[in-house]
Parts: C-alpha cells; structure tokens; sequence
C-alpha cells in the first residue's frame, strides 16, 4: 500500500482583504515548488477581484477586493482551483544568467571569501558560478531576489558593521546566502563581483528582470564583457540569457 | 492635451504626487505606495471633477506654498493644516476656482496628518509601472522620483471649471479627533502569542511615536508578549498589518511598507479605519478593538457605495 502525505493546503484570513494560503511549514524545493503552481493558475484563471497575490517561501497571500468578490466566494474558488491543480501541467523553470565580474574593485571581499573557507578566489568563483540558484521569492527591495542553493564551502558571516553604500548589481555573499543588490543601499554582505544586468529598471518595458520559482546562474565574465554588456543595458538592447531548467 | 501648470515657490516638509498606487508588482518585490489616506484622495478627486484615481499632491504636516500658472479648481481634503488662497482661509472637502497666479499656501496644523491637494484634470507627471505614486527609495513617481522641490513645475490635465463651489456632506468629513479607537482582525499570526499577549494588545493604549512615516507607524505601549518567537519565515504583509518584533511594541504597515517581512502579524487594520490611522499625528494615542469580517466588509461596501455614488454624479456635472 503506498502511503500518501496529505499535503497541506490551509486558508486563513489576513485582514478585510486578504486570504492567506498555507501550502508548506518550511523553507522547502517542494513547497516552493507547490507555491510556483498555486500562482500559475491564478495568473492563467484571472479571476475578478482578485488585485494581486504575494508568494512567500511557505504560503501564498491574495489582495482582494471584497466589492468583487466575497470572502466565501474567494475561498470557494481557491478550493476548487487547488483540487484541479495536479491536473494543470506546470510550465518548466527559467534559468536567468547572471553575468558577473568577479573580484578587484568590484568584489572587493572576494579575496578574505576564498581565504576564509581556505580557497583560492578562482576556486571560490567556480563554486559560486557552479550552481543553478532557485528564487523562493521577491521582496527586501523592487526586484531582489532571495535565493536559495549557494554551497556551504563558500558561506562567510556579514561584515560587523554594513557599508553605507552597496551599488545596485553588487552580488554578495551573507552567510549560507547569496544575493544581489538590486538597487544601490546600505548592506553587510561580503561583496564578490558585480553584474552590469540590472534586476530593477523602472522605465524597461520588463521593469522587474527575475521571478520566484525560476532560478538563476552565475556566470564569470571579464571587464570588456562586463562593459559590453553595461552598453547594451544602457541602450536597451541586452537580452538575458534564458534557458529551460533541467535540474542539477 | 494643455498643459496647466503648478510651480512649486516652497516645498513644505515631504509633499509628493499620489494616486492610489503601484498594485501588481509585489510579488516582484515591488512596493505599492500610493496616498496615506485613499478616503481623502478620492473625495478631492470627485470635488474637482477627476476619476477617483487621478493623482494629487500629498501634504505632510508642513504644507506646500504653490503658484498656478493657468485658471483651475482644486479641493484640499484630509487633515487640516490651515490652507488659504493669497493668504485668505479657505475651506477643506470644497473646491475652489482658481485664477492665473494665485498662491496656495499652508499655515499650522491643526488636526490630522496629511492633506490632499486635488487639482481638476489631475497631476500629469509620467506613470512607471501604472501609477504616478512617488516612491523616493526606488526614486520613482511624481517629477524625478523625489518629494517637491522648490522651482519644480508640475504639469496637470484639462480642468472642469464648472465644478468649483462643490462640498462634501458635513456628516461624512472624518472627524479626527474622535476617541482614536482602531478596528483590527486578528491575525494571521494571533496563534503565535500568549492569551495574555492578545489581551494587552485588545486593552492598552498605544502610543504613535516620532518614528512614523509613509512605511508605517511604530508604536509605544504595555509590552505584547509571544508564546513562541517573535520571528517569522518572512511572508507577505498589507496595508495596516500590525507586526510585533521581540520587543513587544507593534509596527503599523502602511503605504510604503515592503511587501514581505519577518515579524509576527498579531493583527490587521480593517480598510475603514486605515485613512483615520494614517491621520493620527505622533505623540498621540489610540487603542485596538477587534472586530469580524463581516462587519469589516459592510463598512468596506458601504464607504465604496458612496464613493461610487458621489463620483457617477460628479462626473455626471461635466460641461
């Protein structure tokens, strides 16, 4: 007999015009993955009244406007959409490339990384650009993405005191995370490289470059790329590179 | 379309454009801004003749001193910081017309928080990501993404000149200085404090501290304790969401609040009373009552039966 795990699925309410929809307890692929799908289709359903919804890493919250839609109604539907959701076959994940120039002035803390988990700083740029990243959301500030997947062979604790000023595209390193500023700001993470792509372009036709349940991979680009690719930004003719994921 | 036009002489303390704000992006991280007060907002539009949505100027404490280049009809809503037009007290929630040349200018306050300038034909400057709404830490919105400065000009849509003279009901102008007793819905996170913790929150009273902006309002008051941490796997927040970090004291979200944040939600402001909040000046109180959703939403359909109702005939005037 196999032995099924009732997954979770819970709805609560969240002020007057929320619903919040548990799908997970903890920061989790599958979960993350479960999240991905419940915003698939709302996206692809568009149903009346609902304005927008939030993915985190362990539910999903919906803003509604109850002039449109009623508290039961919404719930009513979010249950009936949840049963087919096996049914609806979900789009596989992108994976952005990141270019980034690693070290000199722009990763001024690449150096005291590698030498902190005993690397040389091309070893610590392998293990950095090595990996497909997950996004598990978009928060902190307009396009950032908070990614999960980095290895533990490069993980360093923050600075002790943040630096005033971390420039938009700084990619960093906070202990087992990594990340990359999308809009210059204050910040304690050990900066590595930078990347010319910007995350957060509020005049692009996309002005928001990543999704959650997409991933992202680093890739080590020299400073004539790195100007190369700045140029085009500028002029807007950069296309990121984007691929089916196909795991590991 | 003409361009009428408003030079800005002085700029008071952090007047900026906006609308009812950037809704669609949060899950790309985005931050919605938009009017502290959507009540206020709405009605200076219907005044002037505007949909409901148009963007005006938001007046924090220390208004603006603006010149109007063209002939126009504005309405100033919400807290009262003492407007007049060439140094002459005009009224708030009414609309005025307004020569070629004349001066808008503001004196104390004397209650609530933020007012609003409705202009007829609405501020025109550029939509980023659909909405005019300043939002200063992603420099976006308004003129170059910043609060007014002075010389800047700020252009505006064709106005109705016949609406002037309008005025909004008396029973329905807010009265902020009505006992400050804000309605909330417990949770989502009501399960992570103790009884006791809940019943702190229900029955202290709360103070608004200095430390209040566009992002929120951090209160002072007896300590609300937590049954398990205070933190949280960091997940979405909304308007009037109320956070309590580990040192017991709450956080109201408000318009410029991230969408996402890693405190304990113990509760959230029904949309009523979010403009009246948002209106309370710092220093002083307020208290939390909980309320259910049902009578959440028949306060929410009623106030937008009104709005509804007010705008087809106010649109309905037109020339």
């Amino acid at each position: 007999m196999t032995e099924m795990v009732k997954a979770m699925f819970e709805i609560s309410m969240y002020g007057d015009r929320g619903i919040r929809i548990q799908l997970g307890t903890a920061i989790s692929k599958k979960t993350n993955e479960r999240i991905r799908h419940f915003s698939v289709l709302l996206e692809k359903e568009n149903i009346p009244g609902i304005i927008e919804w939030i993915p985190a890493y362990t539910a999903l919250s919906i803003y509604y406007d109850p002039f449109l839609i009623s508290y039961d109604s919404l719930v009513n539907r979010m249950k009936s959409l949840y049963e087919k959701h096996s049914l609806v076959e979900l789009p596989p994940p992108l994976v952005t490339e990141i270019p980034v120039y690693y070290g000199e002035e722009y990763g001024p803390d690449l150096g005291f990384v590698a030498e902190h988990n005993g690397l040389t700083t091309k070893e610590a740029i392998q293990i950095h650009t090595g990996t497909n990243y997950l996004i598990y959301m978009m928060g902190f500030s307009p396009g950032f993405p908070y990614l999960g997947g980095m290895s533990k062979e490069i993980a360093t604790p923050r600075h002790a005191s943040p630096r005033a000023k971390v420039p938009a595209g700084a990619v960093g390193i906070a202990g087992a995370q990594t990340g990359i500023y999308s809009m210059e700001s204050p910040g304690g993470w050990r900066i590595i490289g930078r990347t010319p792509v910007k995350l957060y372009n509020p005049f692009d036709r996309q002005p928001i470059l990543l999704r959650a349940g997409n991933y992202i991979r680093f890739s080590s680009i020299t400073k004539t790329e790195y100007e190369e690719i700045q140029t085009a930004v500028s002029l807007g003719t950069y296309e990121p590179k984007v691929e089916q994921y196909r795991g590991e | 379309m003409e361009k009428r036009m408003i030079e800005v002489l002085k700029p008071g303390l952090a007047t900026s454009v906006q609308d009812l704000g950037r809704s669609g992006y949060q899950q790309l991280g985005m931050v919605v801004a938009g009017a502290m007060d959507h009540f206020a907002l709405q009605i200076g539009n219907i005044l002037v003749g505007n949909r409901r949505s148009a963007a005006g100027l938001e007046v924090v404490l220390m208004g603006p001193k603006l010149r109007f280049l063209k002939d126009t009809v504005i309405a100033i809503c919400g807290a009262d910081l003492s407007p007049t037009i060439d140094g002459k007290t005009i009224q708030l929630w009414k609309s005025y017309r307004l020569s070629e040349g004349q001066i808008l200018s503001f004196g104390k306050p004397v209650t609530g928080s933020y007012a609003y300038i409705a202009v007829s034909g609405g501020i025109q400057t550029p939509r980023i990501m659909g909405s005019r709404s300043t939002y200063v830490k992603a420099k976006i919105g308004g003129l170059d993404g910043q609060y007014l400065v002075k010389g800047d000009v700020l252009p505006t849509g064709d106005p109705v000149l016949g609406c002037s003279g309008r005025q909004l009901h008396p029973n329905l102008v807010p009265d902020y200085d009505k006992p400050r007793r804000i309605r909330v819905i417990l949770g989502p996170d009501d399960k992570s404090f103790t009884k006791q913790g809940i019943r702190t929150f229900l029955t202290g009273t709360y103070k608004k501290t200095s430390r209040t902006d566009r992002m929120g309002t951090r209160l002072i008051g007896p300590k609300i304790t937590h049954a398990k941490g205070a933190d949280i796997i960091s997940d979405a927040t909304f308007p009037g969401t109320i956070q309590v970090p580990a040192n017991g004291q709450p956080i109201i979200l408000l318009a410029d609040r991230q969408p996402t944040g890693g405190y304990t939600r113990i509760a959230t402001v029904i949309t009523e009373d979010i403009p009246r909040l948002a209106q309370i000046q710092p220093g002083k109180e307020l208290t939390f009552e909980a309320v259910s959703l049902g009578l959440a939403h028949n306060l929410y359909m009623r106030r937008e039966r009104m709005l509804k109702l007010l705008s087809q005939v106010g649109q309905g005037v037109h020339p």
